[in-house]
């Protein structure tokens, strides 16, 4: 990995801060105005946490999940939370990662979303960019594709994910009582789901 | 004993309903607030919750009972640590309302209840009517 598991965690967290306004602005108009704040504040904690010279993935992501699961506050603690801490199950003293690394990663951090938010695909949130992200890029190294180029193709359906939550109706969290106006608006959740692939494609650019 | 934690997104939820719920239960020692953020600001917080049920735990096993939004799957998050953790304490959710759900249990679980019986003690006061 050009960058280590560090400033991987170091570029997700200044990208959520980069966005907070945006990210809260977003859930002003379907939700509860506090996605930005919650995930700003989730990711100031995990950098007093980590130190520059954690190099084991593993360790980092737990570590980092237990954080985010403690501080954010709102639903995308727990959600995020546990995407985290089961990405650190499966890396548990490594300091590479391969294609295949990242596969299970986003498998894993997809399935412990999914286990604690019990929604499926279409449902206006972060699975609406994460599952079609994880899809292209198994796609992408199947084929035999490096690491950058399947997350290039995992962003770009990301971002497509994103721009379907504008035409889906919300079925899970405060945006559900909008019903039908929940329309026209993103996923707040989807959308940093979609920072933080970006911030992890551009880590491994390094 | 079987223990009961109260999460709140609110600090001052959680406590008032404990307040109320160890009058009711007069020498219940195990209930246990876990509301809001460790700064004192509005939200849940997982470990926080994790060790108000390892404080509630008498070896009896404990029923949480949790208000709006996150709160539900910051409590899950936390029995999960706990299981990975290996601590082998019982702990479930009340699919119920907060205060009156606390109530119920708290009177269930100094009389003695098991979890089982506290926790339906909590659900039935769905169904209690008020008017």
């Amino acid at each position: 990995m050009p960058s280590g598991i560090y400033e991987c965690i170091s570029l997700i967290a200044e990208r959520i801060a980069d966005n907070k306004d945006f990210l809260t602005e977003l859930d002003r108009e379907i939700g509860d105005s506090d996605h930005g704040i919650n995930m700003s504040r989730g990711f100031t904690a995990v950098m007093e946490k980590l130190s520059p010279d954690e190099s084991d993935i593993g360790a980092v992501l737990k570590k980092t999940g237990m954080t985010l699961l403690s501080k954010v506050g709102g639903a995308s603690g727990p959600l995020y939370g546990t995407a985290y801490m089961e990405a650190g199950k499966l890396t548990v003293g490594k300091t590479d990662i391969t294609t295949e690394d990242m596969k299970s990663i986003l498998e894993a951090a997809i399935a412990g979303i999914q286990k604690r938010g019990k929604a499926v695909k279409g449902e206006k949130t972060m699975l609406d960019s994460l599952i079609p992200a994880s899809e292209s890029f198994n796609k992408k190294i199947a084929e035999g594709a490096d690491m950058v180029t399947g997350l290039e193709a995992a962003c770009e359906s990301a971002r497509e994910g994103v721009e379907y939550t504008k035409t889906i109706i919300a079925t899970k969290g405060r945006a559900s009582y909008l019903g039908e106006r929940s329309i026209g608006h993103q996923d707040p959740g989807a959308t940093s789901a979609l920072i933080t692939l970006e911030a992890i494609r551009d880590c491994m650019k390094g | 004993m079987v223990g009961i934690v109260i999460v709140s997104h609110s600090w001052k939820i959680a406590e008032g309903v404990c307040d109320l719920a160890r009058e009711m239960a007069q020498g219940h020692e195990g209930i246990i607030p876990a509301g809001g953020l460790e700064d004192g600001s509005t939200g849940t917080d997982t470990a926080k919750i994790a060790d108000a049920i390892t404080e509630a735990d008498t070896g009896d096993g404990v029923v949480i009972l949790a208000d709006i939004g996150s709160a539900i799957m910051s409590a899950e998050s936390a029995i999960e640590i706990l299981e990975d953790e290996g601590r082998g304490i019982n702990a479930v959710i009340a699919d119920a309302p907060v205060v009156e759900g606390a109530v119920c249990a708290a009177v269930e679980a100094a009389g003695g209840g098991s979890v089982d019986s506290v926790l339906a003690a909590a659900e039935e006061s769905r169904e209690a009517l008020k008017l």
